[in-house]
């Protein structure tokens, strides 16, 4: 029941369809995992370029989001799809809302990025602050997008796990901002920014989770929204794991 | 295969029929196994899976139409509640049995007779004279199956000049004039266009406070839109038996997941 496979349709257009959709997601996940990607490095090494380069690149997410939304409402007014067709659409649908979102935090940190760029380094070099935050933000958002590629369920929840270290980490980075804002008014400005920084981060992950969220519900069908992690590994040991009741979602051809 | 319904299925609090397992035999063949399934009261079931899979021929289970098959045979039981009647036991009259369960067929067959004639035909059966107590009977009947407006002004008219349509409208007023407790519908709109088959599935879910209805159907958004519960069955087996929400959005059984998203398993 944790791992899903997509198998072949009777009518091979529609298995296209899907399969296509699917690739489409992931395509848009790799966007947007190189626009957070790039806004960072752009933040670390004070280069102006890549950072302009994410913000022009936003429009570019924001037009992907469109396309696949709109190819997701032609495939429910065509081929009307039933269970796990049925949730992999509705998933898809609300993974690529948060996708977008992420590419909106990663814009904000591209823009921050735009503006340090331009300024003295001194003591507004406070990237190191978040870099670790900012690691492992990334590294969320990575695992979310593995874990819909291969639509696995326990993979999935592992990641849900991570989301905490997250919160953690920026509360370290607000606790860090407030010290040095005290310490020196001169730095305030520049904390702000890094409060941003890590305010968005905090959010990327927060879409990461999300996601990972749609894919147990893509391949279980149990909505595991707004419960608990514990609360969640706990209903997936309860409701069977049997191979008679694994859901058929299945792959055409997994290497493509 | 387990034949009993899923584990965690949602049993009707109110079953007006329950088959517990029934099989059926056209003669060596084994038509149906073992078949255990509740039919909700005043609710709709239906009943889906692929040709030959034995849904017409349990849904002809209930009211005996198997009987005149040389050499057919049921096991075990259809109980109709409240009063515990075996519905295929031998000492039941199976006249007695279609006057409480009407059945409406995937061609319409009217009778070649009026329009009027066909709906009271079986209160006439029933002996029922008083000529103000059948056109009574007759306007119920037709308002109840969204054909009244239709026909009212040519009741005398031959049933044969209506359309597909109505004709079928007019087989659910025939069905429905006797106050049946159950009704099968065996693929009722597989002839019909869509407006037509909207009206009847209209009709259908108007129905479902006052009567049970037990649908067998090819279409599969047809059922997911009418039916509370839905059963799938496969090589005259019962697959899975859930509210039609789960069927469609998570089965239990991965042979019903196949069935329903177009894959064959």
């Amino acid at each position: 029941m944790e791992k899903a496979e997509l198998g072949q349709h009777i009518l091979s257009r529609y298995n296209e369809d899907l399969e296509r959709l699917r690739s489409d997601v992931l395509q848009m996940g790799g966007l947007v995992a190189s626009q957070l990607h790039h806004a960072l490095q752009a933040l670390a090494e004070h280069n102006s370029s890549l950072a302009g380069d994410v913000v022009s690149n936003e429009a570019r997410v924001n037009q992907m989001e469109v396309d696949i939304d709109d190819e997701c409402s032609r495939i429910l007014a065509t081929r009307a799809p039933a269970a796990s067709d049925l949730r992999l659409v509705v998933a898809i649908i609300k993974t690529i809302t948060d996708l977008e979102r992420v590419g909106d935090e990663a814009h904000k940190i591209g823009n921050i990025g735009l503006r340090q760029a331009g300024m003295d380094r001194g003591a507004g070099d406070g990237y190191r602050i978040v870099r670790h935050l900012g690691r492992e933000a990334l590294a969320l958002l990575n695992q979310s997008l593995d874990v819909f590629a291969r639509l696995d369920a326990k993979a999935a929840l592992e990641a849900l796990k991570h989301d905490r270290i997250l919160d953690e980490e920026f509360e370290a980075v607000q606790r860090q901002c407030i010290t040095f804002m005290i310490e020196d008014p001169r730095t305030i400005r520049p904390s702000i920014d890094l409060l941003w920084v890590a305010r968005a981060l905090e959010r990327v992950g927060d879409h990461a989770k999300n996601i990972c969220e749609y894919v147990i519900y893509m391949v279980g069908g149990r909505d595991v929204r707004h419960i608990s992690v514990q609360d969640i590994e706990l209903s997936l040991q309860l409701t069977g794991t049997s191979d008679d009741s694994a859901v058929a979602v299945h792959r055409q051809d997994s290497a493509s | 295969m387990n034949t009993a319904p899923a584990p965690g299925a949602h049993w009707p609090l109110l079953p007006r029929a329950v088959a517990e397992n029934l099989s059926f035999y056209y003669g060596a063949f084994q038509a149906l196994k073992s078949i255990n399934l509740p039919v909700a009261d005043r609710r709709v079931t239906a009943l889906i899976g692929p040709s030959g899979c034995g849904k017409s021929t349990f849904l002809r289970c209930f009211n005996r139409m198997h009987d005149l098959q040389v050499g057919s045979r049921y096991e075990g039981s259809i109980t109709l509640y409240p009063e515990n009647i075996n519905l295929v036991a031998r000492n039941v009259d199976p006249i007695e049995v279609r006057m409480r369960i009407g059945m409406v067929f995937q061609k319409a067959n009217p009778f070649p007779t009026s329009i009027a004639d066909n709906v009271t035909y079986g209160l006439r059966l029933r002996g029922m004279k008083s000529r103000v107590r059948l056109a009574e009977a007759l306007e119920k009947a037709l308002v109840g199956a969204a054909l009244w407006d239709e026909v009212k002004d040519r009741l005398e008219q031959s049933a044969m000049a209506l359309s597909g349509g109505q004709m079928q409208r007019l087989c659910i007023a025939r069905a429905l004039a006797t106050s049946p407790e159950l009704v099968l519908f065996d693929e009722p709109t597989s002839a019909l266009d869509p407006i037509a088959t909207a009206k009847i599935e209209e009709l259908i879910a108007t129905l479902r406070d006052q009567v049970t209805v037990l649908i067998v159907t090819h279409n599969m958004q047809q059922a997911a839109r009418l039916s509370d519960y839905t059963a799938f069955m496969y090589l005259g087996e019962l697959v899975e038996y859930d509210t039609a929400a789960k069927i469609f959005t998570n089965p239990a059984r991965k042979a019903t997941e196949d069935y329903i998203t177009g894959r064959y398993g």
